[in-house]
C-alpha cells in the first residue's frame, strides 16, 4: 500500500465505520459488529503504518490535494504520533470488546458506535497532522464526539457534566485558536516544521510570547493540568464505563501530545527555546501531581478516584517536558504510552467491580478475590502498574522521569514525583484491597461477562509486555524526542 | 487601522469573558459565541489588513502582489463553522438542563457534583 493511503487509513477507517454504524444503529447487533470490525481493521492498519514508519527509511509524508510540502495540509507518520496511533487502536479494540456487554441496545440506538468511531478518528487525526490549524480542528471534532458520548443516556447528571466539560473545552479551544493565529501572523506558515524553522534562533518578542502563553493555557486546560483540572473529575464519572475508559486513556493525552508538539517541536524547548516559560512547566507539573493525588485519596467513588488519578498521571508527563531536555521529553512519551493503557484498563476494571457489587462506592464493594479470582489478578496489573511497582510499566515510567529529573539538575521535580508516587501507592493499595480483598457486606452477586475480562486481559498483557521489555519502548521514546527536536 | 481592529477585537473578547463568568447558563452560552466572533476578528488581523484588493493573482505574475492573505479568510470560515457547531451543541445541553431541572442557574445545575461527601460514615461501622 502506498504511503498516502496508509497515512490516512487511521482516520478514514473509523470515519467510514462511523457512517456505517450510523446507518445500522437501529439494529444494535449489526452496529456492534460494525464497531468491532472497524476496531480490528483499525488495529491492523495502525500496526502496518507503525511498522512502515519505524522500519527505517524516510518518514512517510503526504500532503492532501497534491500540493508541495508547506503549502497544503499534510499528514506525517513522525514518531510520537504514529506510536500513539497504535496505542489508540489497542485501546479502541479493548473498548469495543468491553462494549459488547456494557453498552446495551438503547445506547447503540442512540448512536454509541458512530460517536465513538468518529472521536477515535479525530484523535488519530490530531496525532498524525502536520498543520497547526488542522490540529485545532481535530481537537474540536474529538470534543463534539466526546460530548455526544458523555450525554448518551440523557441523564441529568450527564447533562450537567457535559455543560461543564463543553464550557471549559470551548474556552480552551478559543485560546488555542488565538495562539495559532498569532503564530501564523509571526511565522507566516501553519505547517509545524515551517513554523519551527521560522522561530528557531528568533529573539523573543511580544507576539510569540503571547502566542506561547495562549497555547500553553489552552492545551493545559485540554489535558486537565492544574490550575484548570476541576472540569475533569466533575464530568468523566457521569459517562458510561466504556466511554469513561476511552476518555481517560485518550483525551487528556491528546492535550499533552499537543503540548509536546508545540513546545518541544515548534518552540524547541530542548534547544533552549521559550526559556521564560519552562520554569512554569515544572510548577504546573508538581502542583498537578500533589493536588490531584491528594484529591484521589479523599474519594471513595471509584470513578471520581480514577478521574483524579488520570490528571495526576498527566502531571508526571508534564514533569518530563518541564525538564527541557531531550531525554525528559522521551520520558514524557514513554509515560504517555504506559498511562493510556493503564488508565483505560483501570476504568474498565472499575466498571466490572460495579457490575459485581452493584455500587461505585468503595465502602460497599469487596470479596472479588474469592468470587472472581481471574478478575482480581487482571485488575492487579493496572493497579500495581499505576502505583509504580516493578516489573510493570509504571515502575519504568516513573523511574525514567525521576532519573531524568536528577540528570537535568532539577531534583525537586523528582522529589515531588517520588512523594506523589508514594501517595499513589497508598491510594491504589486501598482501592484494590477495598474491591477485592475486603469482605463484601452487600448480598449483590453478579457474574462478570467474559468480554469484559477479555478486554482487560488485552490491556493488562500490553502493560506486562512493556514492563518486561521497557528497552524497546524507551528506544522508540528517545527516537520520538529526537524527531520532535529536529523538526526544523 | 491595525490598532483599531486590535482594540475592537480585544474589546469583544473582554465583553465575552465577562459574560462567560456569569452564573446564568444562557448568558455564558452567548459569551462563548461572542468570544468566537472576537477571535475571528483577531484571526483576520493575523493576515494583515494592508489592502482592500481581492486576493487574486494578476495575469502573467507568479505571486500575489499587494492583496490580503487569502489563507486566513479560509481559516476564519472554518473557525466560524466549528464555533457554530459547538455553540449549537452547548445550546442543546443548556436547553436540556432547563427542561429537566427547570433552571439555568449554574449553581442549581449540580447533579454531577452532588454525589454526597466523600467517605461517608457507614452505619455498620458506628
Amino acid at each position: 500500500m502506498s504511503d498516502a493511503v496508509l497515512l490516512v487509513l487511521p482516520v478514514l477507517l473509523p470515519l467510514a465505520g462511523a457512517v456505517l454504524a450510523l446507518l445500522l444503529r437501529t439494529r444494535p447487533a449489526l452496529a456492534t459488529a460494525s464497531g468491532l470490525g472497524t476496531a480490528v481493521l483499525l488495529a491492523l492498519a495502525s500496526l502496518l503504518l507503525f511498522l512502515r514508519a519505524t522500519g527505517g527509511g524516510a518518514v512517510p509524508v503526504t500532503v492532501f490535494g497534491g500540493w508541495p510540502r508547506g503549502f497544503g495540509i499534510g499528514f506525517s507518520a513522525a514518531l510520537p504520533g504514529v506510536l500513539l496511533v497504535l496505542v489508540t487502536a489497542l485501546v479502541t479494540l479493548a473498548a469495543s470488546i468491553y462494549a459488547i456487554d456494557d453498552i446495551g441496545p438503547r445506547r447503540r440506538r442512540a448512536g454509541y458506535d458512530a460517536l465513538m468511531l468518529a472521536m477515535v478518528a479525530a484523535v488519530n487525526g490530531a496525532f498524525l497532522t502536520d498543520d497547526l490549524f488542522n490540529l485545532y480542528v481535530w481537537f474540536e471534532l474529538a470534543l463534539l464526539g466526546a460530548l455526544g458520548l458523555l450525554t448518551i443516556d440523557r441523564r441529568v447528571a450527564q447533562i450537567d457534566g457535559a455543560i461543564r466539560y463543553a464550557t471549559f473545552a470551548m474556552l480552551a479551544a478559543t485560546f488555542i485558536l488565538i495562539g495559532v493565529a498569532m503564530l501564523y501572523g509571526v511565522t507566516g506558515t501553519l505547517e509545524i516544521r515551517g513554523a519551527a524553522r521560522a522561530l528557531a534562533g528568533r529573539p523573543p518578542e511580544a507576539a510569540t510570547a503571547i502566542a506561547a502563553a495562549l497555547l500553553l493555557g489552552g492545551f493545559v486546560l485540554k489535558s486537565g493540568l492544574v490550575p484548570f483540572h476541576l472540569w475533569l473529575p466533575a464530568s468523566y464519572h457521569t459517562a458510561p464505563t466504556t466511554v469513561a475508559a476511552v476518555f481517560a486513556g485518550l483525551l487528556t493525552k491528546m492535550g499533552l501530545f499537543a503540548l509536546l508538539l508545540i513546545f518541544a517541536g515548534v518552540f524547541g524547548v530542548t534547544a533552549g527555546g521559550a526559556p521564560q516559560l519552562v520554569p512554569l512547566f515544572g510548577v504546573i507539573a508538581c502542583a498537578t501531581m500533589i493536588v490531584c493525588v491528594s484529591g484521589a485519596l479523599a474519594q471513595t467513588d471509584m470513578r471520581r478516584l480514577l478521574s483524579y488519578h488520570v490528571i495526576a498521571q498527566v502531571g508526571y508527563m508534564m514533569a518530563g517536558l518541564a525538564l527541557a531536555t531531550r531525554d525528559g521529553v522521551a520520558a514524557a512519551v514513554f509515560y504517555m504510552v504506559h498511562s493510556i493503557i493503564v488508565q483505560a484498563n483501570l476504568f474498565l476494571g472499575a466498571g466490572l467491580i460495579r457490575r459485581a457489587s452493584g455500587s461505585w462506592d468503595l465502602t460497599r464493594t469487596g470479596s472479588l478475590m474469592r468470587r472472581e479470582p481471574l478478575f482480581a489478578l487482571l485488575f492487579a496489573v493496572p493497579v500495581l502498574s499505576l502505583a509504580g511497582i516493578p516489573p510493570l510499566s509504571g515502575f519504568w515510567a516513573k523511574m525514567i522521569v525521576i532519573r531524568q529529573s536528577l540528570d537535568a539538575g532539577m531534583a525537586w521535580i523528582g522529589a515531588v514525583a517520588l512523594f506523589a508516587g508514594l501517595l499513589t501507592i497508598v491510594s491504589m493499595a486501598t482501592f484494590w484491597s477495598d474491591a477485592c480483598w475486603k469482605q463484601a457486606r452487600g448480598p449483590t452477586q453478579r457474574r462478570l461477562p467474559a468480554s469484559g475480562l477479555l478486554a482487560m486481559a488485552l490491556l493488562s498483557a500490553a502493560t506486562i509486555v512493556i514492563g518486561l521489555a521497557p528497552g524497546w519502548l524507551w528506544g522508540l521514546a528517545r527516537r520520538s524526542a529526537q524527531m520532535l527536536a529536529l523538526i526544523p | 487601522m491595525t490598532v483599531l481592529y486590535a482594540a475592537v477585537g480585544a474589546g469583544i473578547v473582554a465583553c465575552a469573558l465577562y459574560m462567560i463568568l456569569s452564573r446564568n447558563l444562557v448568558r455564558m452560552l452567548l459569551g462563548l459565541s461572542l468570544l468566537a466572533t472576537g477571535v475571528n476578528l483577531l484571526l483576520f488581523l493575523a493576515g494583515t489588513t494592508r489592502s482592500q484588493q481581492p486576493p487574486i493573482i494578476a495575469e502573467g505574475v507568479k505571486t500575489l502582489q499587494g492583496g490580503p492573505d487569502p489563507l486566513v479568510q479560509a481559516l476564519i470560515l472554518t473557525a466560524i463553522v466549528i464555533g457554530f457547531a459547538l455553540t449549537v451543541v452547548l445550546a442543546i445541553l443548556v436547553l436540556r438542563a432547563w427542561r429537566s431541572s427547570e433552571t439555568i442557574d449554574a449553581r442549581d445545575v449540580d447533579a454531577a457534583e452532588s454525589l454526597g461527601p466523600p467517605r461517608p460514615r457507614d452505619p455498620i461501622d458506628v
